[in-house]
């Protein structure tokens, strides 16, 4: 094997390599125009609600920040448990990590009803609130995958990447962790209050974060015209493969366990059949799209060494994972509470009993995409000012 | 060295160009409202160059209080600010204090700062508000907090 | 003293009971003291573990069609609609309930259970969700930084998020656009001494005395009598919550 360079993402030409961080930009400046929007007009100007709380920003940042740690996980291989192939990719997926992770961050701050109180939210702690250890596990990994990258990148520390990354690689799996249970400890609603919750976002991350990974990677390399070798992609691609199974496992799993217990028969129906938007999503969306549709891509020897294909597969994983969170944090709010057990609610003051609809608006969904555009957007930067990407990924 | 001795001087020249024209301001202006109450007063519920100064962290200090220990009557409340200093018009209706030229706005106006104690407080004096009507407010003689102690003791 | 648990076994209370006095003459006389030494005469006691404040809803006495102690409660804390139903502050609600299996009738009202263990405290991030030592629950919205945690977190579905900018808010709930917001059991009244929530009075003069406020904590209040002689339920009893809220003929 030749010896490896590093060097900054240059494209062909600067115009497009500017022209490409422009469009980003257009992106980022709708969505934070659309925040300002929201936050001036007050929250009645989204399709949020009293009954549905939380909504598509939610969505996407959940999405992005799960996706996050997930990214980290091809430098985990390569540094952690020592796959060579991986190895130099490290650097690019630290960068990812952290570009993912500040642009869910970014849309769940400015969903807060007073984002100018974050301030707040960083000096009054509740230890017994999810929340509040998800703003350290945040903040803590910013930090360390931070020094991830600099001990891949300078020489002078890289005695200290071994150590870093296993630091990095425990801090995610708190991270995910804490990021599902944010929902498994909800004891009000049905459709939570489940501690496979942690573990399933543990495994939706290694899937999303993967997918993410792979449609970026391939990205940057048509954009920087570089050449980026099938063996790499194949090793990526089967290990997408299995992570899309083992989600598949776990929501299995979950299914199972609710359809078991009369109780959450309810939301197993609302979900599974007559839920109308959120049935769909989960079928249509959840397991066709995001994970039979990619299975096949991936495993089918017709498509064995077809680019597109893994390209396809992993956008798909994408989409499948969107709405999977999608049916999880909205499907969960639609279906109602069920604050009386054997009675049937037939007035209310408060939509007790119904299950409600919920229509996101365009504001919602330019902040969400601005959310990924901050993300490409600080990849993009970083490539070209840190050495981050071979100048080859030759096989 | 020196170069130090120079940034520290023209920091002083920074700070007394802020400072000198915000001393003025103070010097010239006895500044209430007038038809309000505070404008038959004589100081405010206490020397009223410390209530300019420190007025914020008088309040601040005592919301915490208020809200979460359930100690009302202090010595300093907001909706107290409000009723003293709102003016009122020809008919006796209370102003808001924050709109243009009142009590509250103009000081904060000039200083360009805006507190975010409006968007939940009330700004115009309690008058006959909706839902003010029974009167359930600690004044200057209601003990009654104190007197549910007595009450639970005997 | 905050967090002792008001659910006690018989042992502990009878401890307690002969340890009250003197344990409140410890530490809550030195606080009257306190805070009257040093914020001048006015301030009050504040809120005293000694009390826990709660309320028995008899669903039986809850009339077809009535709508007083909403409207009371709107206009004492000031909540006007936008006519925008979902987005509209709702702290009190009427809820009108069918036996799937008897068809047997009831209504009710639900608002804030003031719990003993509130799951919006347990997952506030920023401790604007509290407990008072008196049992209400609240939010301090100093604090309250709009995250919505609480309401996806509280079983009764109490919580209201305030969608608008507002103005003109009533003094007795300081209120505004970004936070989240609940039923206080009208802790303005309870702090000056008015022993009568703005919903029980207006039930009362409606001549229906659905609602009864009162202190859980002391053995000869009428909420207390109600309960020892009446059965009670909690709503979603099985979370283990111990509601402040209780109802009757449920």
């Amino acid at each position: 094997m030749s010896k490896l360079y590093y060097r900054e993402l240059y494209c062909g030409t600067p115009v497009r390599f500017w022209m490409g961080l422009a469009l980003l930009g257009s992106f980022i400046a709708i969505g934070l125009g659309a925040a300002y929007y929201m936050e001036h007009n007050g929250h009645w100007v989204t399709g949020m609600s009293n009954q549905i709380v939380w909504g598509l920003p939610h969505v996407f940042a959940i999405f992005l920040i799960v996706a996050a740690s997930g990214a980290l996980n091809v430098a985990s291989i390569g540094s952690v448990f020592g796959g060579p192939l991986y190895k130099p990719l490290g650097r690019f997926s630290s960068l990812l990590a952290i570009g993912l992770l500040a642009g869910g961050l970014m849309v769940l701050v400015l969903d807060l009803g007073r984002p100018d109180r974050l301030i707040v939210a960083m000096t009054e702690y509740n230890f017994k609130s999810i929340f509040a250890w998800n703003v350290i596990l945040y903040s803590g990994f910013f930090a360390i995958v931070g020094v991830y990258l600099w001990t891949m990148i300078d020489r002078s520390v890289a005695r200290y990447k071994r150590t870093v990354g296993f630091a990095a690689f425990f801090w995610r799996i708190a991270l995910t962790t804490g990021t599902g249970s944010i929902f498994g400890f909800l004891v009000a609603r049905e459709a939570y209050d489940a501690a496979i919750m942690a573990p399933m976002f543990v495994i939706m991350s290694f899937s999303y974060g993967l997918a993410f990974f792979i449609i970026t990677l391939i990205a940057a390399y048509i954009w920087g015209d570089r050449e980026l070798g099938d063996l790499r992609l194949t090793r990526l691609k089967n290990l997408l493969g299995v992570f899309v199974g083992a989600v598949l496992y776990f929501t299995l799993a979950y299914n199972l366990t609710n359809l078991y217990v009369t109780q959450h028969h309810g939301i197993e129906r609302f979900v599974l059949l007559d839920g109308g938007i959120y049935t769909q999503m989960f079928w249509i969306g959840q397991i066709l799209i995001g994970s039979i549709v990619p299975l096949f891509l991936i495993y089918s020897p017709a498509f064995e060494k077809s680019r597109w294909a893994i390209a396809v597969a992993s956008v798909a994983v994408l989409i499948g994972g969107f709405f999977q969170i999608y049916v999880i944090v909205i499907g969960g709010q639609a279906y109602p509470m069920n604050l009386f057990p054997g009675k049937e609610v037939i007035e209310s003051g408060f939509y007790d009993g119904q299950v409600i609809s919920y229509m996101p608006t365009v504001p919602e969904a330019a902040l969400g995409i601005a959310g990924i555009a901050v993300a490409l957007a600080m990849v993009a930067v970083g490539a070209r000012v840190f050495k981050v990407f071979p100048e080859t990924l030759e096989d | 060295m020196r170069s130090s001795l120079i940034s520290n001087r023209y920091l002083i020249f920074l700070l007394a160009g802020f400072f000198i024209p915000a001393m003025q301001a103070y010097g010239e202006s006895a500044y209430v409202t007038e038809n309000s109450k505070a404008a038959s007063m004589d100081s405010c519920v206490a020397p009223t160059d410390l209530i300019r100064r420190n007025h914020m962290d008088y309040l601040q200090h005592g919301r915490d209080d208020t809200v979460r220990d359930g100690i009302r009557g202090l010595k300093y409340s907001l909706s107290e600010c409000i009723d003293c200093h709102a003016s009122t018009d020809a008919n006796g209706e209370g102003l808001s204090v924050t709109s243009e030229g009142e009590f509250c706005q103009a000081c904060h106006g000039y200083v360009a700062v805006s507190p975010a104690c409006f968007q939940c407080h009330r700004t115009k004096p309690v008058g006959n508000a909706k839902g003010n009507s029974l009167g359930y407010r600690f004044d200057e003689h209601s003990h009654a907090g104190l007197d549910r102690e007595a009450d639970h003791e005997q | 003293m905050s967090n002792k648990s008001d659910q006690l076994s018989v042992k502990r209370r009878q401890f307690i009971g002969g340890t009250v006095a003197a344990a409140g003459a410890l530490t809550i006389a030195p606080g009257v003291i306190l805070h009257a030494a040093t914020e001048g005469d006015k301030a009050s006691a504040g809120a005293s573990s000694e009390y826990r404040w709660g309320m028995v809803i008899d669903s039986n006495k809850c009339a077809e069609g009535c709508s007083a102690c909403v409207d009371a409660c709107n206009n004492e804390h000031d909540l006007e609609g936008h006519d925008r139903p979902e987005t509209d502050a709702v702290w009190i609600r009427a809820v009108k309930l069918k036996d799937k299996q008897t068809g047997h009738v009831n209504r009710l009202v639900m608002m804030c259970q003031h719990c003993e263990h509130p799951p919006c405290v347990d997952v506030c991030p920023t401790n604007a969700s509290f407990k008072r030592d008196d049992g209400i629950v609240l939010v301090d919205r100093h604090r309250c930084i709009g995250c919505r945690y609480c309401m996806m977190a509280c079983p009764y579905k109490a919580r209201s998020f305030v969608h608008e900018a507002l103005t003109d808010q009533s003094v007795n709930a300081p209120r505004g656009k970004g936070c989240v917001e609940s039923c206080t059991l009208c802790v303005h009244r309870v702090d000056a001494g008015v022993m009568q929530t703005a919903c029980q009075e207006a039930c009362q003069k409606e001549g229906h005395a659905a609602i009864i406020f009162g202190d859980l904590k002391d053995p000869n209040s009428e909420i207390s009598r109600v309960l020892k002689s009446h059965n009670s339920v909690q709503i979603r009893a099985d979370l283990e919550l111990n509601t402040g809220v209780r109802y009757l003929n449920l």
